[in-house]
């Protein structure tokens, strides 16, 4: 395994860092299109993250939408109870945690848990199968996780964090969104010399309210990414060990499983908390 | 592990999937498994209701039968009850007829031996007065014989 790909002899350390190397393409500064020496570019675009996601994210509309299409109230189609089942464990997640009434929070917590489940699961394709096929038809670098790229998570988390800040204005008015942000957790004095204190007590609440706020989208996105980035690493890691990577590649993989279906979860439900907490008053 | 353009793709991509789930995936769907809840839940109301309507029938069909098999048993006992009777009867009708039978043999049977008694007195009586006579042509002494007459015919 380690000597796979067309360049000769690899050393572990390519190995890894070839798998962990994004198809990237950007401008370069004489306007042409460049592909992978693009480190430290920020208007790069990894191709193959969002070549997969999309694919997967398609894969789900596919999926889903197939069935909406053909959805009857008679007797159900397998695929159909697969989808039915889904769809009521991500709604009743939804009803227990968000008490108000919202036509995108159920459809959003849907396309993230499914969406999410796809990409993580992308995970479980052996290490060096896609890689090795795209390298058969030229292309150097394939990354095939994109759960495993933090510009994927941050993206979602990214979209979260709007949909907060616009539920807050939502449910409680631009001046809410304010209060939400200065008033606690120290409520300010409002008579007498504590007036004094009051902007200094307001500066400490906005500190760390806005940490507070800005730490949901990162935790969210980080924790995705973390344990998508750790499990690939380790799935390398173990395709470096010649023979022996089988029965370790069938236990982590069986493992692995647990976390791709636990981290779609939790990043759905998290995210259905966020906005629920935005909507609610206190 | 850089930050870059993707991170504004990968938004953009969501954004579309989330609205397109929105649109038209969440509401077909919901509206099936919500349509198919009330199904079931009516059916299983009919169901219970059509049980409900079963046990009734059946303790209807029930308290038919038990009012049948007693009608049935006081008809069978009135049917007995009628038989005894009608072989009571016929019995002592039975009884009746033949004593009446046999005291009309017995009556006709003291006629006939009257009868029979009589008609033999009768030719006795003329055998005795034909010897008598006879007697009398032979040896006339009425008077000699005169006793022996009487008690002859006292005799007879």
């Amino acid at each position: 395994m380690a000597s796979e790909g067309g360049h000769g002899p690899q050393t572990s350390g390519e190995y890894i860092a070839h798998h962990l190397q994004n198809l990237q393409v950007c401008k370069s500064e004489t306007g042409e299109w460049i592909w992978n020496h693009c480190a430290g570019n920020p208007m790069a675009i990894n191709v193959d993250s969002m070549f997969w996601s999309v694919f997967l994210g398609l894969l789900f509309i596919w999926l889903f939408g197939r069935v909406a299409k053909k959805a009857t109230s008679g007797v159900p189609g397998k695929t159909q109870i697969v989808v039915e089942m889904i769809v009521d464990f991500v709604d009743s997640s939804v009803k227990d945690t968000f008490h108000g009434k919202s036509r995108l929070i159920a459809p959003l917590g849907l396309t993230i848990f499914v969406w999410v489940f796809f990409m993580n699961l992308m995970d479980l394709v052996p290490v060096d199968w896609i890689p090795m096929l795209s390298m058969a038809i030229g292309i150097d670098y394939m990354k095939v996780v994109p759960t495993t790229d933090v510009n994927v998570t941050f993206g979602m988390s990214l979209a979260v964090f709007v949909l907060i800040i616009v539920y807050t204005t939502k449910y409680k008015g631009p001046l809410g969104l304010i209060k939400d942000l200065t008033l606690h957790p120290i409520a300010p004095p409002t008579k007498g010399l504590g007036l004094l204190a009051a902007p200094f007590v307001i500066a400490f609440n906005f500190i760390l309210e806005s940490v507070a706020l800005l730490a949901k989208p990162v935790s969210l996105s980080l924790r995705l990414f973390g344990n998508m980035f750790a499990g690939e690493l380790i799935f390398i890691l173990i395709a470096l060990l010649g023979i022996w990577q089988l029965p370790l590649h069938f236990g982590w993989a069986v493992f692995h499983v647990l976390i791709v279906t636990l981290q779609a979860f939790i990043f759905m439900m998290l995210t259905i908390v966020y906005l629920s907490l935005a909507s609610e008053t206190h | 592990m850089d930050i870059n353009l993707t991170l504004i793709g990968q938004t953009i991509a969501m954004i579309v999937f989330v609205w397109f789930c929105m649109k038209f995936i969440w509401p077909p769907i919901m509206t099936a498994i919500e349509e198919r809840q009330k199904q079931i839940a009516e059916g299983l109301a009919a169901a219970e209701k059509g049980e409900e309507n079963l046990a009734k029938a059946r303790a209807e069909a029930d308290e038919i039968v038990a009012d049948a098999r007693q009608q049935a048993t006081s008809i069978l006992d009135q049917a007995h009850a009628r038989a005894n009777e009608i072989v009571a009867e016929g019995k002592s009708d039975g009884v009746k007829e033949r004593e009446r039978q046999l005291a009309a043999a017995k009556a006709e049977i003291e006629q006939e031996t009257n009868k029979a008694r009589e008609e033999l007195r009768g030719q006795v009586s003329a055998i005795a007065i034909a010897s008598a006579e006879k007697i009398l042509k032979r040896e006339i002494d009425d008077k000699a014989h005169e006793d022996i007459l009487g008690k002859l015919a006292q005799e007879l």
